[in-house]
């Protein structure tokens, strides 16, 4: 059956689709997870649906719409966060709201728009993938990983110890608004294939699967990748079994099944771990515990 | 370029209105292991940190090798060992990983990783005895061993210049006595140290100057005052934990130990 289905060009186009958001959200989501940012996903996705109705409000494609609005949307989550207000919080749910009702309003008055065209943004339609979708998911990939690897070793210190990445020189704003910038194109990428509303579960899960099992930061990236991968392709296998299963939903509950099962294998092997380190070395009294 | 490491001329720092640091005068010269003494809440944290461009000075200027932070491009020339509770974000990071990051400054962007980094990277885990764990996750280390990770992760940098912010707040007596080690091998090689200090404890022996700051100011500035009463009878291990902030009413002086009179 799958041989048939990869000879069909929707499948095909699908398939490139669920391939690339596999890899590319999980490797993002690593530096967001581990700067504490999970939600940042979500916020930017509801800020995009804004922008994608955008799209079809003045004919041009959602897609490069989308971009623009999300990346602005980010960058104005990044300014809030660095500003480190306690009122952030609420600025943030705020645009979040705003993201979403603009975008819904917006799309009942675009000439094109529908609920089935909002309902395909907001929870993927990963089967209507064009090629010209292909193109720009593609594109934005490539920036996104180009993004990993240059600047992958400043990436890590920022997100470890922001205050570390100041005292060594690094550009700090900069890099805090390149992850920023990076995870609204991953948005973006992944939109047509989980939908907005889902979007960060793919930047997030993965992340949160690998590290049952990993020790340190390369390799949890690089296991997140693969979940994220046998998530989106496994998810979109499901889907074509019966027309009735949603593509988008399926991946998700696909990677929070892994997710479960990587609680359960990790649990052993972080009680191997424990045992081992304290044959090598009895913990000390330490004046925090004291206290 | 000035080899004075460090050098601030009436530097003022108010957060939210309440001054902080009230005009320090405080230079640094190569080769000195200053240690920044006081109560809690006597602005010796802000201090260094406004020594690195890490907190903006509100008066006065500071400058990093003759230049202000912010102009400041050799940071490689700094190793910066903040005071931390826990190391780590969301996502575990191997101890290699958390030391080799102290080696970015010295990294230009599209380089691999040298042997040279490497090498300092593994010196620098042989230095705080931590070799061992170089594999396991820094997140399952003790608060004392987690202390060291970030001590190796500034000697990786092989850096002129030490800042350390409180080392050894509540770290074990054996990390103490390393981080004494640790500092006697870094007077040897010619560094230069500054570093925050509740207490001396084992540290004593290498601090060549001591700036003692009271409610933002430098109230004693030269040789490293002596511990006395019970702080100094020997083997005396002087760990307890930190007052709250209000509690910081003795303070310390030249004809004091630099904790004010002994509780």
């Amino acid at each position: 059956m799958i041989v048939e289905l990869l000879q069909e060009e929707l499948f095909q186009l699908a398939l490139v689709a669920a391939l690339l958001v596999g890899l590319c959200a999980p490797a993002v989501g690593t530096f967001i997870v581990q700067r504490r940012l999970s939600l940042l996903g979500d916020g930017i996705g509801h800020v995009a649906l804004t922008g994608v109705a955008l799209g079809f409000l003045t004919g041009t494609a959602p897609v490069l719409t989308a971009v623009l609005v999300s990346i602005a949307g980010a960058v104005a989550i990044e300014l809030v966060r660095a500003r480190g207000r306690t009122s952030g919080d609420v600025a943030l749910a705020l645009m979040f709201y705003g993201g979403i009702a603009g975008g819904v309003l917006l799309m009942a008055i675009a000439p094109g728009g529908s609920n089935a065209k909002l309902n395909s943004y907001l929870f993927g339609a990963i089967a209507s993938v064009t090629v010209e979708d292909i193109w720009v998911i593609g594109a934005l990939a490539a920036a996104v990983i180009a993004v990993v690897l240059i600047f992958g070793r400043e990436l890590f210190v920022l997100c470890q110890d922001e205050e570390m990445a100041r005292a060594s020189g690094l550009p700090v704003r900069f890099l805090s608004l390149l992850i920023a910038v990076t995870a609204a194109l991953t948005v973006v990428i992944a939109m047509r294939v989980v939908g907005l509303l889902l979007v960060s579960a793919l930047m997030v899960i993965p992340v949160a699967t690998s590290q049952q099992l990993t020790r340190g930061f390369r390799t949890t990236m690089g296991l997140a990748m693969v979940f994220g991968v046998l998530a989106s392709v496994g998810g979109l296998l499901a889907s074509t079994y019966s027309s009735r299963v949603p593509p988008g939903a399926a991946i998700v509950l696909l990677a929070l099944a892994g997710f479960v099962l990587a609680l359960g294998v990790g649990k052993f092997v972080r009680r191997g771990r424990t045992q081992e380190s304290t044959l090598s070395e009895r913990p000390k009294l330490r004046v925090e515990e004291v206290a | 370029m000035s080899e004075t490491a460090f050098a601030m001329t009436g530097g003022r720092v108010s957060y939210e209105g309440k001054p902080v640091l009230r005009g320090i005068d405080l230079t640094v010269r190569p080769g000195e292991v200053v240690a920044l003494l006081g109560a809690n809440g006597s602005g010796k944290s802000t201090l260094v940190r406004a020594l690195l461009g890490l907190t903006p000075l509100t008066g006065g200027q500071t400058l990093v090798y003759g230049r202000p932070p912010a102009r400041f491009r050799d940071w490689w020339r700094i190793g910066y060992v903040p005071q931390r509770l826990q190391v780590g974000g969301g996502v575990p990071a191997t101890v290699r990983e958390v030391v080799a990051s102290g080696r970015i400054a010295r990294q230009s962007r599209l380089r691999r990783t040298s042997a040279a980094d490497r090498a300092a990277v593994s010196d620098a885990l042989e230095a705080v005895r931590l070799a061992d764990r170089a594999g396991d996750p820094v997140q399952s280390l003790s608060g004392g061993q987690q202390q060291r990770v970030l001590i190796a992760r500034a000697l990786a940098g092989e850096p002129d210049t030490y800042v350390m912010d409180e080392p050894t707040a509540g770290v074990d007596a054996e990390t103490q006595r390393l981080l004494a080690d640790t500092l006697s091998g870094l007077v040897g090689a010619g560094k230069t140290v500054v570093l925050v200090a509740h207490e001396l404890g084992p540290l004593e022996p290498v601090i060549t100057r001591g700036v003692v700051i009271r409610e933002g100011r430098v109230a004693h500035d030269g040789r490293p005052p002596r511990p006395e009463g019970d702080c100094a009878r020997p083997g005396h291990e002087h760990q307890h934990p930190h007052a709250p902030e209000h509690v910081t009413s003795p303070v310390a002086g030249p004809l004091t130990g630099w904790q004010g009179e002994p509780s």
